[in-house]
């Protein structure tokens, strides 16, 4: 294992046996072994002497603080990435946990590798996988393979400018630096390329094998309506069939839904097993709320989404 | 007598099926996306995807299909059923958890009490051509889950990839009604030798260890068990594993449209949605994760076997391919062949 991500998984692991064996938090959230190469689980840590169960690695996808919309009652210790702090503290901006009642256990991220675009390099499936620096070696029935980790990063990782966690309560690696791989998004540099019609025949396209398991809406820090908009039934926005438009409609609807919210931490895509492509559509959110307002979401724990408050400057006549 | 297809006899055999049937067949959606739908052309036929992200059900149990349509003529409403299949079905390619799956839905939809018209028009009109699963995944647990990568049962078909060529085998009458087809030859005793060598070799591959046997009666003391408080805990509530499920088949029936005219419609729904369980005045008799997880391993693991007398479980592992964050049902099974279930902290889920 490369040493710089054992050096991170160790000293996870003494944090979390140190918050947990003094009460600090009640429980430790953090990434776990996978059963499959290239996957991590989750696991949820209430024993000092089982955080040996804590693992770190490329393969960490998942956006943790998801989880505390149904840890209300808990000291929660979470184990961060960049992109999931800025989450936390969007959300606590929208009031959604205790103050006190979270414990940051921050990791300066080597940037995630996309577990699928792996498995379309090689014939055959991937039965090992090893990290040594920046070669991922792969390994299944008859090939071997040394892949660049680096050709592998997820888009929303690949423009990332935030890999350290901000208000982690503890880091437990040095800060990265903060430059991005590539300045814009490589599918938002396509989308932009198209004319408004090609730009609606590609998202009418990639909408349309959706199968509204609505992983993408679960696995978002910033979904948690008590009741979202597709399951209303009074009134009803829409349809629970595969039309092309209730799809559409539900997929518009959730991106806007993130202006100003999303961290751009690429959860909605991971989970997608139909492989829709999701954060072009947030990303360029993001983008035009950065243009349009200079703000990023999660940077400043005292600054509200710019949707969520006005300014008697505002340019918008409809606001005077 | 044995037969054999050539591949490149392949596309007009598809065309000679299309010309009598509607062919359902896996295609490719996009990069590495498969999903089971009418064909329009074969070329849209893709059998090289070890499994489809979406089940083999969804032919005979359409995630969202229109029962009847209604439109108000005069005073009158007129009411047209959709019950009907106009045209004989075949399905090529389906591997054999899924075809194991179809004859668990079966239970369900042609079973004493009820049977569904919607799902038994379409299964009577249907044959099915199994595919022999040559190469099963990490993941696949059929074995354990009293299937096989080569389980005929259920096929009128059965083709056994062979490289160059299919082996087929006429299991049905439906499938000895094929016994003249033209694009069909005599296969050699080297081909049948060489179906008989990947066989062996699948059967050995999946795993058969995952500890089915007996679960529902360990469920049945495992009601209250700690082990609900734990193992839902990274369950993220979306319906992943539930709508990729060849064997989930609940639904939600729902009026689309106006008074003056529209439509019934079944989607398929998931135990693992708080809507699914959320009554009129307002109560949640399953009111969080942990309530719903337990749900969709009982229903599975000890409702069904008591109903059916067998798991609604096929081993095909699409809930532990696709789930956002990797939960393995396997060791879900495995923990409560633990000796200590009770004492269930979460580790290895």
């Amino acid at each position: 294992m490369e040493e710089r991500l054992k050096v991170i998984q160790d000293r996870i692991r003494e944090k979390a046996k140190e918050l947990l064996s003094n009460k600090t938090v009640d429980l430790i959230i953090g990434f776990g072994e996978g059963s499959l190469p290239l996957r991590t689980t989750i696991r949820f840590i209430r024993n000092p002497g089982k955080v040996d169960r804590l693992i770190w690695n490329s393969f960490c996808e998942n956006n943790l603080s998801t989880y505390l919309h149904k840890l209300s009652q808990s000291k929660v210790g979470l184990v961060v990435k960049g992109c999931d702090a800025r989450s936390i503290i969007a959300l606590s901006l929208e009031k959604r946990f205790k103050p006190n009642q979270l414990f940051l256990i921050g990791v300066p991220c080597q940037r995630m590798v996309d577990r699928r675009k792996v498995s379309k390099a090689v014939q055959g499936e991937i039965l090992q996988a090893v990290e040594e620096g920046d070669q991922l070696i792969v390994e299944g029935e008859g090939f071997k393979k040394v892949l660049n980790r680096n050709d592998f990063l997820y888009p929303s990782c690949q423009v990332c400018v935030h890999r350290t966690p901000i208000q982690a309560n503890v880091l437990v690696g040095d800060p990265v630096e903060e430059s991005p791989l590539i300045k814009t998004h490589p599918e938002i540099i396509e989308f932009e390329k198209k004319s408004p019609e090609e730009r609606w025949r590609f998202f009418e396209k990639e909408t349309s094998r959706c199968i509204r398991c609505y992983a993408c809406r679960e696995v978002c820090p910033m979904c948690y309506c008590a009741e979202c908009f597709v399951d209303s039934s009074n009134p009803k926005w829409t349809e629970k069939g595969l039309s092309p438009s209730d799809l559409e409609f539900y997929h518009i609807v959730r991106a806007y839904h993130q202006t100003g919210r999303c961290s751009g931490c690429g959860a909605c895509e991971r989970a997608c097993p139909m492989d829709i492509p999701l954060t072009y559509l947030t990303q360029k959110l993001n983008q035009d709320v950065k243009e349009l307002f200079n703000f990023e979401t999660g940077i400043d724990a005292e600054a509200p989404p710019p949707l969520s408050t006005y300014e008697t400057e505002d340019k918008q006549e409809f606001i005077k | 007598m044995k037969l054999k297809l050539d591949k490149k006899d392949l596309k007009p055999f598809l065309q000679s099926l299309m010309d009598e049937y509607n062919l359902f067949a896996p295609a490719q959606l996009a990069e590495g996306v498969y999903v089971f739908r009418k064909i329009d052309h074969p070329d849209e036929v893709d059998l090289s995807c070890s499994n489809t992200q979406k089940p083999a059900k969804e032919v005979f149990f359409p995630q969202s299909e229109t029962m009847f349509r209604y439109e108000k003529a005069g005073k009158q409403h007129q009411v047209t059923s959709a019950e009907e299949v106009e045209r004989k079905r075949v399905i090529l390619g389906a591997r054999p958890c899924d075809i194991q799956a179809v004859s668990l839905l079966d239970e369900v939809f042609l079973g004493k009490e009820y049977t569904d018209s919607y799902y038994i028009n379409k299964r009577n009109a249907t044959t099915i051509i199994g595919m022999a699963c040559g190469q099963p995944l990490s993941t696949c647990f059929c074995s354990s889950t009293g299937g096989s990568p080569f389980l005929r049962k259920g096929s009128d078909l059965f083709f056994i990839d062979l490289g160059e060529s299919f082996l087929v085998e006429l299991l049905t009458e439906k499938g000895k009604s094929f016994q003249k087809n033209k694009f069909f030859k005599e296969a050699k005793p080297e081909e049948i030798s060489l179906a008989k060598a990947i066989e062996e070799k699948a059967v050995q591959k999946t795993d058969a260890s995952v500890p089915i046997e007996g679960i529902e009666k360990r469920l049945d003391l495992m009601g209250e068990s700690l082990f609900w408080d734990r193992v839902h805990e990274i369950c993220m509530g979306c319906r992943v594993c539930t709508y990729l499920c060849p064997t989930c088949h609940c639904f939600d029936i729902v009026d689309e449209g106006e008074h003056q005219q529209g439509q019934r419609v079944r989607n398929w729904d998931s135990c693992l949605s708080p809507l699914y369980s959320l009554e009129t005045s307002g109560h949640n008799p399953r009111p969080s994760c942990r309530e719903r997880t337990r749900q969709r391993l009982m229903h599975k693991f000890s409702y069904f076997p008591t109903n059916f007398n067998k798991v609604a479980c096929v081993g095909c592992g699409r809930c532990i391919l696709y789930c956002p964050v990797h939960f393995d049902i396997r060791k879900a099974i495995l923990w409560t062949s633990s000796k200590r279930p009770k004492e269930f902290d979460g580790g290895m889920i």
